[in-house]
């Protein structure tokens, strides 16, 4: 690049010829590889800029030649996903709802799928463990609103509760208080009633015979005359340790008066039927399973 | 201003520059105890590490019969009778930490002898420069050939091309065995030939052929002076009675011309026994003059030894002017002392020691290893249930591993929590008081396992729970423990 000749004495290399006070700049180029590797990074960007999207336009950018975009290839992923787990989930699809527990491939499988879309559809209200919360059932114990079996859970998980749809399980409690079919004491009487069922303690000064009677008269038919509940209803076992919204009196002379109405949505018509098989089969096997 | 210097009076540091270029060496053949012994292991090695992966182990019907064979996609390292899953690597640390002492126990006792005898690299640039010598000639022949290269003739072409070809062939089979480790060999091998084998078997190939030809063939002597770090650490990890190769200088020195040092004996003058024949330095494959020495691009091969012993026999004289000695016998000869051999000092003994002591704990470790093993995590959410009836319910995912290359039958046991039950989600009802559970040879089975017991029973907050799995056939227990929680 530099046409001087003037070598310094020191190191025997040449100079810039460039000199400040007495100082002369040594002329030390870039080693060779270093610049061939420097240019051919410059071709390969604009080789780049070809082939790739690149150059931001105004209201767009260049595509390149290539036409390659990262969402075109996410589709492409998910499509090819869909593609592997498509047969497995046919399978899983096909089998009867009482084999795929006893196939511990289809029971792993309906487990890690079920699993999935249990957190993706269910967890919100079941919890992500289906532990529940208050109004919403713990799906790992072995009370069960409307049944605990296989059939029994696909049909409350394909259709809801008081969902809308016309397959759902549609009863519900009445308002015994607000329709004014019980007076505030009677209330107060059945809920110390309820309470003995299951062994809790009563009020003092609480009439056992005219619960029992209120019982009879206004519960028994939903509830059974034992308090045994009804799974055909949605009417729970009131004898058990297990209580959707609480035991303690108050809670109960709530639910009394007031009704209870919880909903589920119907998921026949947003989960295939063969995700539906695995969440049912992911519930079963929660532990509550009958 | 400025006063000129002279270029050649500049004081460069007695280090010289930090890089040189490289200067093509020219080994002459030679023949001799090293040269021999070389020839030994190097057929030793290569044929290990080119036949291994052929021979075959019976481990049972379903399970790879190689004797050698790393399964990635099964995540199995096979080893002749030993077989390691993932969360075993820590054999590899043992044999890595066995691997690194042996080292030092034979730098200690005899210098490089890894550099000189056993590197890949040495074994593989030795291979090429035998195939360099046979095709294009001795040292001599080749540096004539080399030095001719502006008018090139046909001739001289092919003779290149054929080297290149044979070194192409040798590094190709280098990679081509390295994956034969990896996958059933003579599947493989069929798959290679017919090119059905998958990509990734081809891209190693290739790879491996790039660095073989290019380690051996032309970066050579390069690697062990710039590129390995031993050297550097070998050179800190020696001591004042390793063995290394050395040239004698007090028998040596002062270095005369045959006739010469006939005559300047006659004049009683003092003459040693080198003859300045330099012969040592012809042979050298890295291009050093052993009488320099003791010196980093040295990979003590020996071949200096063989060249001098040829020589010294030849005139007469007594041979292993070059031999293995160190600077402490120099001294003792120099002050007419005969010399000392320490093989047995502190160095060596705690490096044996060490290696004995990390060979036991590895063979004890692998004797007594699990071949069945269960692992247990309990339900983070919700971590306990409570009942319909008030009894209390955890769940826990068991995971069991049969390392063994056969199925078999185990029974699950649980004890901590009192009057605790037991399910198997999945398993049969039949079997519930005391599960038995089939385990697939050679692989992990992951179960759901609720335990219920009542609350009356267990009314602290959290009980230690033992999971005991028994093998009904040979009577392998394995156990883990957990805690089961009330609500």
């Amino acid at each position: 690049m530099t046409k001087h000749s003037d070598i310094d004495h020191v190191s025997g290399t040449a100079t810039t010829g460039h000199e400040w006070d007495g100082i002369k700049e040594l002329n030390t180029p870039l080693p060779r590889w270093w610049v061939i590797t420097f240019y051919a990074t410059i071709v390969w960007a604009i080789g780049y800029w070809i082939v790739y999207p690149a150059w931001p336009l105004l209201w767009s950018h260049t595509t390149g030649i290539w036409n390659y975009s990262t969402r075109a290839e996410v589709v492409t992923e998910l499509a090819n996903l869909e593609k592997v787990r498509g047969a497995k989930m046919a399978t899983l699809g096909s089998a009867p709802l009482a084999e795929i527990e006893k196939d511990p491939a289809l029971l792993a499988l309906a487990r890690a799928s079920g699993k999935t879309v249990f957190g993706d559809n269910c967890a919100p209200c079941h919890g992500t463990g289906g532990a529940g919360a208050k109004g919403y059932p713990n799906l790992n114990d072995d009370e069960w609103l409307w049944g605990g079996n296989l059939e029994q859970i696909m049909q409350t998980i394909q259709y809801g509760v008081r969902s809308g749809h016309p397959k759902t399980h549609e009863s519900a409690m009445l308002a015994f208080g607000k329709e004014g079919v019980l007076k505030k004491d009677q209330i107060v009487t059945v809920a110390n009633y309820v309470r003995s069922l299951s062994g809790l303690s009563t009020s003092p000064g609480y009439d056992a015979s005219a619960g029992a009677k209120i019982f009879a008269d206004n519960c028994a038919s939903c509830h059974g005359d034992q308090g045994k509940g009804n799974q055909e209803l949605g009417a729970p076992d009131l004898t058990d340790k297990i209580w959707l919204y609480g035991s303690d009196e108050a809670t109960l002379v709530e639910t009394i008066s007031n009704g209870r109405s919880g909903v589920m949505p119907a998921w026949v018509s947003r989960l295939d039927p063969s995700t539906i098989k695995a969440l049912t089969v992911y519930v079963h096997s929660l532990g509550g399973g009958k | 201003m400025n006063k000129p210097v002279n270029p050649t009076e500049v004081q460069l540091g007695d280090d010289g520059p930090l890089y040189a270029p490289q200067k093509k060496v020219y080994p002459q053949s030679v023949s001799g105890t090293f040269r021999r012994t070389k020839w030994g292991l190097m057929a030793f090695c290569l044929g290990v590490y080119y036949l291994l992966p052929f021979v075959r182990w019976n481990r049972g019907l379903g399970a790879p019969d190689q004797a050698v064979l790393v399964d990635l996609p099964n995540r199995r390292f096979y080893f002749f009778f030993i077989e390691l899953w993932p969360q075993e690597v820590y054999y590899f640390t043992g044999l890595l930490i066995v691997a690194a002492l042996t080292l030092f126990l034979m730098n200690a006792v005899g210098g490089r002898i890894w550099c000189g005898y056993l590197c890949p690299q040495t074994v593989w640039t030795d291979l090429f420069y035998a195939v360099e010598r046979w095709i294009e000639g001795d040292r001599r022949e080749r540096m004539r050939k080399d030095a001719a290269k502006g008018t090139m003739k046909l001739e001289r072409f092919a003779e290149l091309l054929l080297k290149h070809s044979i070194w192409l062939m040798i590094a190709w089979w280098t990679g081509g065995a390295w994956v034969l480790y990896f996958n059933d060999a003579p599947a493989l091998v069929w798959q290679l030939v017919t090119f059905q084998a998958p990509a990734i078997a081809y891209i190693w190939i290739g790879i491996l052929t790039a660095t073989t030809y290019v380690f051996a063939g032309w970066m050579r002597e390069q690697v062990c002076v710039y590129m390995c770090p031993w050297p550097r650490i070998q050179a800190a990890l020696t001591d004042e009675w390793a063995l290394n190769v050395t040239y004698k200088y007090d028998r040596g020195e002062a270095r005369t011309s045959l006739k010469k040092a006939n005559e300047l004996r006659a004049l009683g003058h003092p003459v040693g026994d080198c003859i300045d024949c330099y012969q040592c330095v012809a042979v050298c494959p890295t291009g050093i003059d052993i009488r320099d020495g003791s010196q980093l691009d040295c990979i003590q091969c020996g071949l200096c030894i063989d060249a001098c012993d040829a020589v010294m026999t030849k005139i007469g004289r007594e041979t292993r002017l070059i031999g293995y000695d160190n600077d402490i016998n120099i001294h003792r000869r120099e002050a007419g002392k005969p010399p000392i051999y320490r093989l047995v000092r502190p160095r060596t003994i705690v490096y044996a020691v060490m290696i004995a002591g990390v060979g036991a704990i590895m063979l004890y470790a692998l004797l007594n290893r699990t071949l069945l093993d269960v692992n247990v995590l309990h339900d983070r959410n919700p971590v306990a249930v409570k009942l319909s009836d008030g009894s209390i319910r955890n769940a826990y995912t068991v995971r069991l591993l049969n390392k063994r290359g056969f199925d078999r039958v185990i029974a699950i046991d649980v004890d901590g929590p009192a009057n605790a039950t037991l399910h198997v989600v999945g398993a049969d009802s039949v079997t519930q008081d005391r599960p038995m559970i089939v385990l697939a040879r050679d692989t992990t089975t992951e179960l759901r396992i609720l335990v219920t017991a009542p609350a009356e029973n267990n009314p602290e907050k959290s009980i230690p729970v033992h999971f005991r799995v028994t093998d009904i056939g040979l009577g392998e227990v394995a156990s883990a423990t957990d805690h089961f929680v009330s609500p």
